[in-house]
């Protein structure tokens, strides 16, 4: 599933079941999920009822136009809420092409048997030979493979698959392209990864979030204020003197109840989870979206997500009188058979800066390679031995230097490379000091400038590293991160997360490992990777599937952008009132007091085109705004001051105006085609 | 309009600025329990008042027990109050004989003054013995106000405090209240009053010859010390039937404008208060704003209604202003604002009658009490139904910056705002309610002076009022019959404690929460932009409800009058 590019919401494809299902949906079992579109429908009923029985008051043609309009406010309200739910059905098809019918080589005694997906149980143990597609979640118990997960994550490049450590989870519907695993289950038929990514695109899991229940509460109550303010009318009237038809009543609640934000509620929250999953990030449940929405802080990882994954050569520092040129070639030497990003940027800074020309290692060379005991590499050539490695360790290699003045030296040096931030490789030839490396982390072009942002927007940013703290507050300063965890251990994280809770913080953080699982689990937002393990994956509520924790931050623009798409159509929706009063007020009250026609503001045509035009208004205005509830509002990293007062500068002066201008428009169109 | 009238409201303005610091201070300081400099004498009686009672004022209460405390304490004040006004008769102090008062009345007058409505029903001259005035009454004058104001120091604490299941003790609020805020002020505001000529007496009455040689009977009672606590307490029940139009009770234009300012006093302190316990006085001042805002517009369209008199009248050849049911002392400047800010206030005490205001004129007190008196308000109720309101309004317009709405660093969310809708839903319900009921039904029709337009507004006015527990009355409409006296009195009664449970419930639900820290990111509460959202939410939420009932009264009866016909 690859990023797709922003299209037209309203494509043939999807519009053509949506349509269909805008009807489906009438269903009164569903509709009641939707109070505010329950009683509108319930409305339209009656309405129905009058015009069929001719009782009400008004005409025919009158009483049919208004039958229409009011079954196709329930209609738009459904198909909102339809072509949201098309959009993330097209991608559940295709993820459940990709899953197919999976088998799996269930482990029995000593042989296999093959058996459907379906049948296999947590615990049971399956073995993926090259080529096979892995039929269930699970954990790697035995052996090392490469996957193609591109079925899940779009990137056609494999991964590798190990037992124990932290890439060990491997998942249903990704294919295994070389050697073989045994995997033990860990997820039952239809609680995979892949079955709760289908349930969630295509909206059948989903539950209203905290938010969303409040604001439906809200909605609730001021459709029961305004039954209230409309049910009392026709007492009001009868002591006027007069009569006020049930038909315009009618009219008039279902134009006052907050309709519009009602139609697009469920939308919005269906297109904001559907944003995450085109964005490659796999939520867990609506409420952790919005969460994310509400973040104060952010825990980064230095590595990947502050600076480019690689360190990079970026100074020699000769000690003891040594030349900086011989220890140049030497480092170089060193690091001629060093394929790693560091070991390459050794060489060239050696050739660039210092003009070694050396390009191979003489024929007799022997290469020692790195290890995680000795923490040294090197060459060994005939005569000479070159070392390269973490200071203490070539230290200890070389109890010869002793308490030299060229070691109190190197120590002076490295010391004075961590402060700046940079990581020091000690280089020793033949049992002699020669300097050190500086490996400097290269902050990712344009991260200050995104952290700026963060803190616009009250956000505060703390990098974690497994660096030493000098190091460590050297980069952070460089990054213009808020704070910094150095040396950090996973408890450290756990700890860190919880103090900024107890103060009354929402925290977000990725990881991947299992001993990252804790501190995914107490975060607020915890974004697991998706080639970390699956204790990592269990923990989190989110899951990035391209793995990139740099993510983090979109993640919460996305959730800001959730709910401000939410707030600014409840706020139009709830402007808009207005206007529709001095519509309908007017037309409704003219045969009781004909002085009343003053109110009639935007001098409407007749009362009955008057109240046509506001109930027409009222139904337009739901499609008209499909588009912005499934596309989400604008979104600026920006502070929240100013992002109010574009906000409601938008939508709730332009709540207030729009419906005037659309509803004297629509007023000069009925009356002139002659509808009322 | 006159440059002395723009002055005057100039001036109150100001007075109403210079005040809310003060009060607030005094307010913030007793809802904290500290030491003031009235202590050393106060003190011991606060200490005896609990020793007397039992009551330990460090055992703080949850919202429910508050809750619980608080109604049974009304309930109590509402039966003794019935049982003095049905058996005055037999009890002392009532030199001029007064008989014992009808049930329904009894029941209306009594619900009246625990609600801190005021609605009279009756004549005071003619019907309450001096006993009745001062035990029966005004102490309620005193309690409903430190009941409100208790009230409003649970809610602020439910914002104010963090993760607590306690929200103070309601029996040394009220104490602390009466003791140490409410009887100093009045003490000293009765002394001014004395001196200015408010008479305070047993006496029942002193007999005058007027300039044409008759004999007039006027009455006299405890007025200046009735008075103070009429206007501070916002309570509003005047000894004489004319009310602060009486020279007794008002009589100049220094005290009227004291007057004024003093039913403002409390209500203006305790957004400072709030302000203060938050940990920021400026969301104090932000509430203020808002107030100040629309008491501001208020008073600027009533003050032009009024001076703009009625076509009418200036075709029969009588120019100049609306003077019809004005005190002429104080003229249209000086009564057009006390009517905006007795309803504003739940006041309810008035320097002219409403009734014989303009249509719009009218219309503006009306407006006021339907908004549910939150400008500046009744003492307490004024702050928490405007608290209400931000709740709404943080909620709609929160969500805009991204965020779960949060208000002073308290998360909204759907337990508040289901509680909040249904307090504000009370008003328009019972009101709208009420009013259709009166409308249709001959009893209700029965009591009505005027006909048309006016006549609804009549009926529409009385039910604000009842349930806004202001107290105003729109006269005209013969309100003490058994229909009216029932119904406003039941009126009176949900208006009040239906609130008031929905918003103890808030508080709880807020204090038990954590307290977001304030950052670049939150919703901003302090500045203009807000001060303007909150007063489009409170006109959209809480008055287009009412948009219907004043076309149908107020406007329509404005348009007739334009076009030269009257009710």
């Amino acid at each position: 599933m690859a990023h797709v590019a922003s299209r037209s919401v309203f494509t043939a494809d999807l519009v053509g079941p949506a349509i269909a299902d805008s009807f489906r949906k009438l269903d009164p079992r569903t509709l009641i999920r939707n109070p505010v579109m329950f009683v509108t429908a319930v409305v339209a009923t009656l309405v129905t009822i009058m015009l069929v029985g001719g009782i009400g008051g008004g005409t025919v043609a009158f009483k049919g136009q208004l039958v229409f309009w009011l079954w196709l406010t329930v209609l738009f309200g459904n198909f909102a809420e339809a072509l949201a739910e098309g959009r993330g059905k097209a991608q559940a098809a295709s993820l459940r092409a990709t899953k197919g019918e999976l088998t799996g080589k269930r482990i029995v005694g000593s042989g296999t048997e093959t058996v459907p997906a379906a049948a296999l149980k947590v615990g049971d143990i399956v073995l993926v030979e090259n080529g096979d597609l892995i039929p269930a979640d699970g954990e790697v118990v035995e052996g090392v493979a490469s996957v193609n997960e591109a079925a899940i994550t779009g990137e056609s490049a494999p991964v590798i698959r190990e037992a124990g450590g932290d890439r060990s989870a491997v998942t249903a519907g990704t294919r295994v392209v070389s050697d073989s695993l045994k995997v033990r289950v860990t997820a039952g038929p239809g609680q995979g990864f892949l079955d709760r990514m289908i349930a969630l695109v295509e909206g059948a899991e989903r539950q209203k979030t905290p938010n969303e229940i409040a604001l439906t509460i809200l909605l609730v109550g001021l459709t029961i204020i305004f039954l209230i303010a409309v049910g009392t009318i026709p007492m009001f009237a009868k002591y006027a003197g007069g009569l006020v038809p049930v038909v315009i009543l009618s009219a008039l609640l279902i134009t006052l109840i907050p309709t519009t934000i009602a139609a697009l509620l469920s939308a919005i929250g269906i297109a904001g989870m559907d944003r995450l999953v085109r964005f490659n990030v796999l939520a867990k449940s609506g409420r952790a979206v919005e969460a994310a929405g509400d973040i104060d802080v952010l825990l980064l990882d230095k590595t990947g997500t502050i600076t480019v994954g690689d360190r990079q050569a970026s100074e020699f520092r000769p000690v003891g009188g040594v030349a900086v040129g011989e220890m140049a070639e030497a480092a170089l030497l060193a690091s001629l058979a060093d394929e790693t990003p560091e070991g390459r940027s050794i060489v060239v800074l050696a050739r660039e800066r210092f003009h070694v020309t050396t390009t191979a290692l003489p024929g007799d060379a022997e290469v020692i390679p790195f290890t995680a005991q000795t923490r040294i590499s090197g060459v060994k050539t005939g005569t000479s031995l070159i070392q390269k490695g973490a200071v203490d360790s070539i230290l200890k290699a070389n109890p010869g230097v002793g308490e030299t003045a060229a070691a109190t030296e190197l120590r002076r040096v490295t010391d004075e490379i961590a402060r700046a931030g940079m990581t020091p490789l000690a280089v020793a030839k033949d049992g002699r000091l020669l300097g050190a490396i500086a490996l400097k982390d290269i902050v990712k072009a344009g991260i200050r400038e995104r952290f700026g942002e963060l803190r616009q927007m009250g956000i505060r940013t703390v990098m974690i590293t497994g660096d030493n703290p000098l190091t460590a507050a050297a980069i952070a300063a460089e990054a213009g991160v808020d704070d910094f965890l150095a040396q950090a251990t996973p408890e450290d994280k756990l700890a860190y997360i919880r103090k900024e809770q107890v103060g009354g913080r929402l925290v977000a953080m990725c990881g991947d490992g299992t001993n990252d699982a804790p501190a995914l689990a107490q975060a607020d937002v915890g974004v697991a990777m998706n080639t970390g393990t699956q204790a990592a994956r269990e923990a989190g509520n989110m899951v990035d599937l391209d793995s990139d924790p740099t993510k983090l931050i979109e993640i919460v623009g996305l959730g800001k952008q959730l709910l401000m798409t939410r707030g600014a159509l409840t706020t139009f929706s709830i402007a808009n009132d207005v206007a529709k009063y001095f519509a309908i007020l007017p037309a409704m009250f003219v045969v009781l007091y004909p002085g009343l026609a003053i109110l009639n503001v935007m001098h409407l045509a007749t009362p009955t085109s008057a109240i046509l035009s506001a109930i027409i208004f009222n139904a337009v205005i739901i499609p008209l705004l499909v588009p912005l509830a499934l596309r989400g509002v604008k979104y600026r990293p920006v502070g929240a001051g100013p992002l109010l007062a574009r906000n409601l500068g938008i939508y709730g002066l332009g709540g207030l105006v729009a419906p005037f201008v659309g509803i004297k428009l629509i007023d000069i169109a009925v009356s002139g085609i002659g509808l009322a | 309009m006159t440059i002395q009238g723009w002055l005057l409201i100039a001036v109150f303005t100001g007075l109403v600025i210079a005040i809310t610091k003060p009060f607030g201070l005094g307010l913030y300081a007793v809802m904290e329990g500290r030491r003031t400099w009235l202590h050393p004498v106060l003190g011991p009686v606060e200490r005896a008042f609990y020793a007397l009672s039992g009551i330990d004022p460090d055992k703080e209460q949850s919202w429910i027990r508050f809750g619980i405390h608080m109604l049974l304490f009304n309930v109590a004040g509402l039966f003794l109050t019935y049982a003095i006004l049905r058996l005055q008769y037999y009890l002392p102090l009532n030199p001029l004989g007064f008989a014992g008062l009808a049930p329904h009345l009894a029941w209306n007058t009594a619900v009246s003054f625990t609600t801190n409505t005021n609605w009279q029903s009756y004549s005071g001259e003619s019907t309450m013995s001096q006993f009745s005035q001062m035990v029966g009454l005004t102490i309620h004058n005193f309690i409903s106000a430190a009941t409100g104001i208790a009230l409003a120091f649970a809610f602020i604490r439910g914002f104010a405090r963090r993760e607590t299941a306690v929200l103070g003790n309601f029996w040394a609020d009220v104490t602390r209240v009466t003791l140490y805020l409410l009887l100093p002020v009045c003490l000293v505001y009765a002394v001014i009053l004395l001196a200015a000529g408010v008479p305070q007496t047993f006496n029942g009455s002193v007999v005058a010859t007027t300039l044409e040689g008759a004999k007039q009977t006027l009455v006299l009672g405890p007025v200046a010390s009735q008075e103070a606590i009429k206007m501070v307490g916002t309570n509003g029940g005047g000894i004489y039937n004319g009310n602060s139009a009486h020279p007794y009770e008002n009589p100049s234009a220094l005290i009227n404008l004291l007057q004024m300012v003093s039913i403002f006093s409390f209500g203006a302190g305790l957004t400072w208060a709030f302000g203060k316990a938050v940990g920021n006085t400026k969301q104090g001042w932000a509430i203020f704003s808002a107030m100040l805002a629309l008491f501001l517009v208020g008073t600027a369209v009533a003050y032009s209604a009024e001076s703009a008199g009625n076509p009418i009248h200036h075709a029969l050849g009588v120019p100049g202003g609306n003077m019809e049911g004005k005190e002429v002392r104080f003229g249209i400047a000086a009564s057009s604002l006390f009517a905006v800010v007795t309803t504003d206030a739940s006041c309810g005490a008035v320097n002219a009658m409403h009734d014989s205001f303009t249509a719009i004129g009218g219309m503006i007190p009306l407006f006021n009490i339907q908004l549910g008196e939150i400008i500046f308000g009744g003492v307490g109720s004024g702050l928490y139904g405007m608290l209400l309101f931000v709740i709404l309004g943080v909620f709609v317009a929160g969500l805009m910056v991204g965020r779960t709405p949060e208000y002073v660093g308290k998360k909204i969310d759907g337990r508040e705002v289901k509680l909040a809708v249904l307090a504000i839903a009370v008003l328009p319900l019972i009101i709208l309610g009420f009013t259709g009921l009166a409308a249709i039904s001959k009893d209700g029709l029965a009591g009505l002076a005027n006909q048309g337009p006016h006549g609804f507004s009549e009926m529409l006015y009385a039910f604000t009022s009842a349930v806004g527990n202001n107290g105003s009355a729109f006269a005209g409409l013969t309100a003490s019959t058994p229909f009216y006296d029932g119904l406003l009195g039941v009126a009176m009664w949900l208006g009040r404690f239906f609130v008031i449970v929905p918003m103890l419930a808030i508080a709880g639900s807020l204090g038990a929460k954590r307290i977001v820290p304030e950052s670049a990111g939150s919703f901003p509460t302090t500045g203009p932009l807000w001060v303007a959202l909150l007063i489009g939410v409170i006109l959209i939420l809480g008055g287009l409800t009412f948009l219907p009932s004043l076309a149908l009264g107020p406007i329509a009866e404005h348009i007739a009058m334009i076009h030269g016909q009257q009710f």
